[in-house]
């Protein structure tokens, strides 16, 4: 392990364990409003400032990055199931229905996900608590976005049928799913994980988009998303560095998490 | 014969360059010395045609070319005279007759006259134009008749009484009946001079501008106005900062604050505007929400309760930043003529909310709010996405109505999927937007309050009135808007705003002030609250750099 990876890990550890920590460093909570103190700058009482509406700022780093940190991950793992599924089983069985999968990606791809996104957000029920509407938010990314990822395993799974010890298997009378399962799932495990490990960022950085639109999490649960929508305006934040800290976190963690990917690149190849 | 030949030639040329020197006089305007106005518009111009303005940025280029027989001043709200010289109201309210300037052109040379008013009221009440301005005048079915009594006096005759008639032609720019140059001929202080779409406007004095000043100089003073199109604020600014840009029409608090530290000289707030904010319950009977909710919503009792429970100082000095006051009714005190000075403000008291709550069968359990039937009291608020203001009102709201064991979900959604729900579908329990008044006569909400108008937002098209407060509040604005008697009109429409804050179906919050930018370069600025806030007086403004 290298000296970056031992970096990111220690990173994305200490963010982890900040964000679980949070009812504890924190403990007046994400939500409650210091409206004498609105739009503070950092202080003891408030180690980031407090936001427009008087909430401190460094409790919401911490329940967003808990937020942000639980859902990408498993938006990410069902877009790589996903992937797995439809791009995976379509390259291994090749012929009509690699063809079939192709063009369900391209469709797919070719669709205004962003203004989809805004009409799924748009026609959910209105009386949802926050965290159902985060939830549903980070699944519908996962839903969507497995198309990538799924042309990559498509195209690997399509080389791995006609390998080597895919045609040996197949003269030595070994069935299509014991194949599948036994032999060329296990060869597709490391491009997985990668598109998992790339997943994670992507997702991070959708759901900020969103918000940034103010359509991600719901008030007053916080996100990175919702976090990063104080930095809208470039005239309100010159004189502000604090605002950046949501922005700061985000890259660190996305690009501990690119470390950490190259490394099992490296491991993989 | 050569000699002869030479002297026609010269003679000729002699006369070509007079004609030039002629043309590029007449063509052109003089300077005057003023300097250029530069400012931004927030979107691109829909039409320079100004009997079609329906934009914002339409609105300012009619109001800074576009000449009007009587002008609303935007500073003592009064009605003055402009291209008419006086006029008179008939007294069933249906015909006014203007008697007109003499010895005015239009910036193309052709003279003005009753016809080119004649034209323009024709021009603008046809069914086919479609226009906004038009809509205003229309009181009743039938033709509108024009009379020209002489070249300086006309009478307009409408087919039934108009409530403030002579104030509604303040948005009437009288075109040219015979001008080949049609809407481009005006009779304004500046002239459009160069367009280029999605980058600017470029308008230059109308050398033909009829008002000279006290001393007799003719206005107006600024040689050319600039308008760069420009949707970014944060450009705006610092565009504004950098002195590429003289004024700024309309400022967020946030802005306003930021700019108030750095340069306090350019910042201007002019108190509240007319522009007001406000929630409002879906009373809709056909929505699709549970029938519970609908008794809670159509109750007066519920809905005076959330509005004792609604903290309007917090929203003003927390969301606003100062820069905004409590609404007392449906016109702000800014209105100085319409407002009903009699309404108190709506005191913030949680525990009286409560009170009056559980008077109504609401009881609270373990800090959870129940209605008689156990029912809980949950309900979402949506507003717009990308409203900062709107959203941060709606959380405040959120963390005053939970105190009283309510619980809001607050829904930001894209504006269109909003309207869809508001005014289609009434999928929606409660909803934070705004109304943004132009006009100060309450003839202009007529759409509002009508119970069977389309914007009778909290329950709209009521084939008959649904409630008997709502057939008070039709009655009264039938009254004033048929009555020419301003005495009997102020009384109907003060007890119109007392029954709309006795029954709050909306719940105004606040009034935001009117702030604006405008820079030290620029002379004899007066921001006011009124639409254009900092370039109603344009003809009198002068740019020294």
């Amino acid at each position: 392990m290298n000296l970056w990876r031992k970096l990111a890990c220690a990173v994305l550890a200490g963010v982890l364990c900040a964000s679980a920590a949070a009812n504890w460093l924190a403990p007046a909570g994400y939500a409650r409003q210091y409206r004498e103190a609105a739009n503070a700058p950092p202080s003891r009482a408030h180690w980031l400032g407090t936001d427009e509406i008087g909430r401190d700022r460094f409790a919401r780093v911490l329940y967003g990055t808990r937020i942000s940190l639980l859902l990408a991950p498993a938006a990410a793992l069902l877009s790589t199931l996903m992937a797995a599924l439809i791009g995976g089983l379509a390259g291994y069985l090749g012929g009509l229905w690699a063809r079939m999968a192709t063009a369900v990606t391209d469709l797919f791809l070719s669709l205004p996900w962003l203004f989809l996104l805004i009409t799924a957000r748009a026609l959910m029920p209105l009386n949802v608590s926050p965290l159902f509407s985060v939830t549903v938010t980070f699944l519908l990314l996962g839903l969507l976005g497995w198309t990538t990822a799924a042309r990559v395993l498509c195209a690997t799974a399509g080389s791995l049928r006609s390998a080597d010890f895919v045609r040996q298997a197949r003269a030595a009378g070994v069935s299509g799913q014991r194949l599948f399962w036994i032999h060329v799932l296990p060869n597709l495990r490391p491009v997985l994980y990668a598109q998992f490990w790339i997943s994670i960022p992507v997702f991070i950085l959708s759901e900020a988009n969103l918000g940034i639109l103010g359509l991600g999490v719901a008030e007053p649960l916080p996100s990175w998303g919702s976090l990063l929508k104080e930095l809208e305006g470039l005239v309100s934040v010159g004189d502000e560095p604090w605002k950046f800290v949501p922005l700061i976190l985000l890259v660190a963690v996305v690009m501990s998490f690119q470390f950490l990917l190259s490394g099992q690149d490296q491991v993989t190849a | 014969m050569r000699s002869v030949m030479r002297v026609r030639r010269v003679c000729r040329r002699a006369i070509a360059v007079t004609l030039l020197c002629l043309g590029s006089l007449t063509g052109r305007a003089v300077a005057q010395g003023g300097g250029e106005l530069r400012f931004c518009l927030r979107m691109e111009p829909k039409t320079f045609d100004p009997l079609k303005v329906e934009d914002e940025a339409s609105a300012a280029i009619r109001y800074l070319t576009g000449g009007v027989l009587v002008r609303v001043n935007r500073q003592t709200q009064k009605l003055e005279p402009e291209l008419a010289q006086s006029w008179k109201v008939s007294k069933d309210g249906r015909m006014i007759t203007f008697r007109l300037r003499s010895g005015i052109y239009f910036s193309d040379g052709m003279s003005f006259s009753a016809q080119d008013v004649a034209y323009t009221v024709q021009q603008l009440m046809d069914p086919a134009l479609h226009s906004a301005t038009g809509d205003a005048f229309r009181s009743g079915t039938g033709n509108v008749e024009t009379k020209v009594i002489s070249p300086t006096q006309i009478s307009i005759t409408f087919p039934a009484p108009v409530a403030g008639l002579d104030r509604l032609f303040d948005q009437v720019a009288i075109l040219s009946e015979h001008s080949p140059r049609k809407e481009m001929a005006v009779l304004g202080p500046f002239m459009l001079a160069d367009y280029k779409p999605g980058a600017s406007v470029l308008l230059q004095r109308n050398p033909n501008y009829w008002k000279t000043d006290e001393q007799g100089r003719k206005l107006p003073y600024l040689d050319s106005i600039r308008l760069d199109i420009q949707a970014n604020r944060d450009v705006e600014l610092l565009r504004l900062k950098r002195g590429e840009l003289d004024l700024i029409n309309s400022l967020d608090s946030e802005y306003f604050d930021k700019l108030e530290a750095a340069s306090p000289q350019l910042v201007h707030d002019a108190g509240p505007s007319l522009d007001s904010e406000q929630l409002w319950f879906n009373e809709v009977a056909k929505a699709p929400i549970p029938a519970y909710k609908k008794n809670w919503f159509r109750s007066a009792t519920f809905r005076r309760a959330i509005s004792e429970a609604i903290n309007r100082e917090d929203l003003s000095r927390v969301v606003y930043h100062g820069h905004a006051q409590p609404a007392l009714g449906p016109f702000s005190p800014a209105n100085k003529f319409w407002f009903n000075s009699k309404l108190k403000p709506q005191a913030y008291s949680p525990d009286a909310a409560l009170k009056s709550l559980q008077s109504d069968g609401f009881r609270l359990e373990n800090g959870v709010l129940k209605d008689k039937d156990g029912n809980e009291v949950v309900f979402s608020i949506i507003t717009n996405a990308g409203s900062k203001t709107r959203e941060r009102m709606a959380v405040l709201i959120q963390d005053d109505l939970q105190k009283i064991g309510i619980h809001v979900n607050v829904v930001t959604l894209d504006f269109p999927s909003l309207i869809e729900r508001m005014a289609q579908t009434f999928d929606y329990e409660a909803i934070i937007l705004g109304l943004t008044n132009v006009d100060l006569d309450p003839n202009g909400e007529m759409n509002v309050w009508l119970s069977s108008s389309e914007n009778h937002q909290w329950n709209p098209q009521q084939k008959a009135p649904e409630t008997s407060w709502e057939a008070e509040i039709d009655r009264l604005m039938r009254v004033q808007a048929s009555s020419t008697d301003l005495k009997q009109r102020k009384q109907a429409f003060d007890r119109v705003q007392e029954i709309v804050v006795e029954e709050e179906p909306f719940i105004f919050l606040i009034n935001k002030n009117a702030l604006s930018a405008v820079s030290t370069t620029v002379h004899g600025g007066a921001p006011v609250i009124l639409s254009p806030q900092t370039f109603w007086n344009a003809e009198r403004l002068t740019v020294s750099r």
